[in-house]
């Protein structure tokens, strides 16, 4: 039988995603066309904000890259415009006098960004932020001009203008309204909303109508209506989208804001159906990602001529992606006669919250500064709850497991991957998984940005139902066992293991081989657990542990050597300037952590850099102590109250090399000033007069969290003493790749606080630990000294280019 | 114009620890030549088709190579990627005669 023909017009994310539903029902019946006008594979538009924020690249956004067309036989005209649809003949004609017949025919022509219509706004530097070429314009006038204005804002203004500031760049931002977000905020929360952007470094200029762009050729400002001008070398309209229905309307198809569809998105003209921001459905057009997949599936099922459920609208729900600003919106906002809200305002944490209620029932919120509830109101907004629901779930403050109950099988959970509760459902189903890393694996949801987990969680609660355990949601270490890392570590000791492979086998692995994650772990649990015996597999260890250098994208590898308390002098500056100029060194980079990097070495170079550089390794690389961060203390500083330097050295000397869980760094301030920051430090000692406090469970990085003051002692030797015990308690109870501040908070304060406060224990844990550190080599001097680990894991093979005749 | 394959001498068997790669350039190829648990060799292209991560530094586990930039999983049999993701990588194939690996191009 001939395959049908369908074709798809408009290669985006709407689109695609139905082909996608439709290959996943009939992957054989029809034969696709698919025609973009960009000159791209489909990718994520609602990454674009992200991108030009530097948070993600264009090339990480690609959702269906060229192959995946290849691999499923879609012929796709990408950079191809259709000019016109003969629906009776059923013929499209594109702008590459291009003709190709169709069956079924899919309209997803997306929307178009709606630029100003007033004078000037055909200057050069005046961009939309739609697609990449407009974020690739961004970026390059960035590296070149100083200021930007974007005019509007709404949810997208805003979030270039954060991306514009990311780049550098001044940003004013100029709206209509007397408050930003407008359509999905109330006075309140956009006051706030402003407060917050203003204090990250965007300017306002809010009701304000812009009337001109000024300039020559290239951009130079603006003038708004009462006369009042900015300056400006770029400027992005964000001032909304309309649906794209340009092609629709010249070809008939009945097109009001945009292209009418019935409930099953079909058009007026047989054989013809619309998804997507250039759809309308029920007199609402959206252009949210939500609500055009659940639209795909229900168009998908009809093409395929399968029964399906009517597609009966969606309820519009909102997040800001700007980093550091937790906003929320769904549903109505405003209060009327008849709808009316709770409100809850806390001025000094920044938070706001507000729930709308329609006749006793949820009909919208609006959240900010706190959003966990999101999920859990987006939810009972869509199921029209009762407002007793609310006030009995929201107090609690934990969404119940009812709540998925109520989802439909269509309703998106994972709104990055696009993962509806039906599939993950069904995958629980036939695959019979029970963790979630299980259904991440099968279904990619919450494996972008993690947030639905919890919801994830409770599906699989629901769908397991009597056969869910609790103890299946315990973290295993990978999925290659169900074994939480506690099991694993308590069986390493009471059957006395020794090596990975055995722990794999005697506890029954999935895998004969153990994976990424497993594998690392396992090696660090059994050398924590028998530090003296256990030899340390170096094919278990993450490549910058096994070669003891910190892997670069290019392939070549960067070395630190250790400069204890952050002190070096002009003989080991003498010595890095040399290795530098001999291996070529790319970069020479002083580290956050008071040291030197060097980059781009070559691997089979490593050796001979650090034989050179006759220095012990810095272990930038290692989960183990990183450095010792210090300020220059009493011997120089005018506040200096104790010698930093001398007791950051000594803490180094102590405690270098040793594995830990994960990373751990430290620091020693002489003051409170705190000048090394000892505050954001897994472990960080600030000298007072006479004494020195400890402070413990700090992270600058992605777990950003202030240190907890542990104790005040009186001598370095006392740091010293629960410094140790402190090391060794992380060592031998958190998780591998736990850092001490998620470790802190997990085990509880309290809990470390005791232990290390009880004398016994103390010297207990430091006897361990000195067990541990007794039989540490320094890695690179080993190296050096050694051919074997030399052949095996540095030298490369090189082979002159082969006669091939 | 035929090609004939050759077959190049890359390295001794026991030069190479197990569950470890080697890299190995060989004109404008660059391979990653992998000793595996069970004793097999196992050689693909050295660059995985997510952001071109240098493969042969990953961390092996049975037939599979876990890519040390962002931990795709590759295996070193077919060249296949691994699901979530989706890719393939070249295949070349290895001989062992007398102690010796050799890459047949």
């Amino acid at each position: 039988m001939a395959k049908q023909k369908l074709a798809l017009i408009g290669n985006g994310m709407a689109g695609v995603r139905c082909i996608e539903e439709i290959l996943k029902i009939q992957p054989d019946r029809f034969e696709v066309t698919v025609f973009g006008s960009e000159p791209h594979p489909n990718y994520d538009r609602i990454q674009l904000s992200n991108v030009l924020q530097g948070a993600t690249t264009i090339d990480d956004i690609t959702i269906n890259d060229w192959n995946w067309y290849k691999e499923n036989n879609i012929t796709l005209f990408s950079g191809e415009t259709v000019t016109n649809i003969d629906t009776v003949k059923q013929i499209i004609y594109s702008d590459t006098n291009r003709e190709v017949e169709y069956d079924q025919l899919i309209l997803a022509t997306g929307s178009i960004p709606f630029i100003l219509p007033i004078k000037g706004a055909d200057k050069k530097g005046v961009t939309a932020f739609r697609n990449i070429e407009d974020c690739e314009k961004m970026i390059e006038y960035s590296k070149n001009n100083k200021k930007a204005a974007v005019i509007g804002g709404g949810l997208l203004g805003l979030e270039a203008a954060r991306g514009l500031l990311n780049l550098g760049m001044q940003v004013d931002v100029i709206h209509l309204s007397e408050y930003l977000m407008d359509r999905q905020l109330d006075p309140t929360a956009g006051k706030m909303l402003q407060r917050e952007l203003e204090s990250q470094g965007m300017n306002f200029y809010l009701g304000k109508q812009t009337q001109e762009v000024l300039g020559e050729i290239d951009v130079k400002g603006l003038r708004f209506s009462d006369g009042e001008e900015i300056s400006a070398d770029l400027v992005v309209m964000a001032v909304g989208i309309k649906p794209n229905v340009q092609l629709a309307k010249n070809c008939g198809i009945p097109v009001n804001r945009g292209i009418i569809v019935d409930d099953y998105m079909e058009t007026g003209i047989p054989n013809i159906y619309s998804v997507g921001e250039c759809a309308e459905h029920r007199e609402m057009v959206y252009g949210l990602v939500a609500p055009l997949y659940e639209q795909g599936k229900v168009l998908a099922k009809r093409i395929c001529g399968q029964e399906s459920k009517a597609y009966e609208g969606s309820v519009l729900s909102t997040k800001l992606k700007v980093s550091g600003v937790d906003v929320f919106s769904a549903g109505e906002i405003f209060e009327d006669e008849k709808a009316k809200s709770i409100k809850e305002f806390n001025e000094w944490n920044g938070t706001y919250k507000k729930v709308m209620i329609r006749n006793g029932k949820i009909s919208g919120a609006v959240l900010f500064g706190d959003t966990k509830e999101s999920n859990n109101l987006l939810s009972m907004i869509n199921k029209n709850a009762d407002v007793s629901e609310y006030l009995k779930v929201g107090t609690s403050g934990e969404p119940s497991v009812s709540l998925v109950t109520s989802m439909s099988h269509e309703e998106i959970v994972c709104g990055c991957n696009g993962v509806t509760k039906g599939d993950i459902v069904t995958a629980i189903e036939s695959k019979g998984l029970t963790s979630i890393e299980e259904v991440k694996g099968c279904t990619s949801a919450s494996r972008s940005c993690g947030g639905c987990k919890p919801l994830v969680g409770d599906i699989l609660e629901l769908t397991l139902g009597a056969d869910f355990s609790k103890s299946n949601q315990k973290e295993s270490i990978c999925t290659c066992t169900t074994l939480s890392r506690d099991e694993v570590v308590a069986e390493i000791r009471e059957k006395n293991l020794t090596h990975t492979r055995e722990v794999m086998n005697v506890l029954g692995w999935n895998t004969s081989d153990g994976c990424s994650k497993c594998k690392p772990a396992l090696n660090y649990y059994l050398g924590m657990i028998h530090p003296v015996e256990y030899e340390d597999e170096k094919e278990s260890r993450y490549v910058n542990e096994r070669l003891h250098a910190n892997i670069q994208k290019d392939g070549t590898f960067s070395v630190v050597p250790r400069m204890y308390g952050g002190v070096t002098n002009p003989e080991q500056l003498r010595k890095i300037a040399n290795v530098a100029d001999k291996y070529n060194v790319k970069l020479l980079k002083v580290t956050g952590g008071q040291r030197i990097d060097m980059f781009g070495v070559e691997k089979e170079d490593l050796p001979g850099v650090w034989a050179d550089l006759d220095m012990p390794s810095g272990y930038a690389y290692g989960k183990t102590l990183r450095t010792v961060k210090t300020c220059v203390g009493e011997n120089f500083c005018r506040f200096g109250t104790q010698d930093s330097i001398g007791l950051g050295i000594a803490l180094e000397k102590k405690f270098e090399r040793v594995g830990t869980p994960h990373k751990v760094k430290m620091a020693v301030s002489a003051c409170p000033r705190n000048c090394a920051e000892s505050g954001i430090k897994d472990l960080g000692v600030v000298g007072v007069d006479g004494a020195w406090e400890i402070y413990i469970g700090g992270n600058g990085g992605t777990h950003l969290r202030a240190a907890e003051l542990l104790c005040k002692v009186k001598t370095s030797d006392e740091v010293i003493e629960i410094t140790g015990a402190y090391i060794q308690h992380y060592r031998e109870t958190a998780n591998y790749l736990e850092r001490t501040s998620v470790w802190v908070e997990r085990v509880g304060f309290d809990t470390i606080k005791t232990i290390i406060g009880d004398k016994q224990k103390r010297n207990e844990l430091n006897q361990r630990l000195d067990e541990a550190l007794s039989v540490l080599q320094e890695p690179w001097k080993e190296i050096i000294e050694s051919n074997a680990i030399q052949t095996g894991l540095f030298q490369k093979v090189k082979i002159p280019a082969i006669s091939n005749k | 114009m035929g090609k004939t394959l050759q077959k190049i001498k890359v390295s001794k068997v026991n030069e190479m620890p197990k569950n470890l790669g080697k890299t190995v350039t060989i004109g404008s190829h660059e391979i990653a030549l992998f000793h595996l648990a069970n004793g097999e060799f196992r050689a693909i292209e050295n660059r995985c088709p997510h952001k071109g991560g240098v493969l042969v530094e990953g961390i092996v586990s049975g037939d599979h190579v876990f890519c040390p930039m962002h931990d795709w999983k590759i295996s070193v049999k077919n060249g296949e990627v691994q699901k979530p993701d989706n890719g393939c990588v070249k295949t070349f194939n290895v001989e062992i005669e007398d102690g010796n690996v050799y890459i047949v191009l």
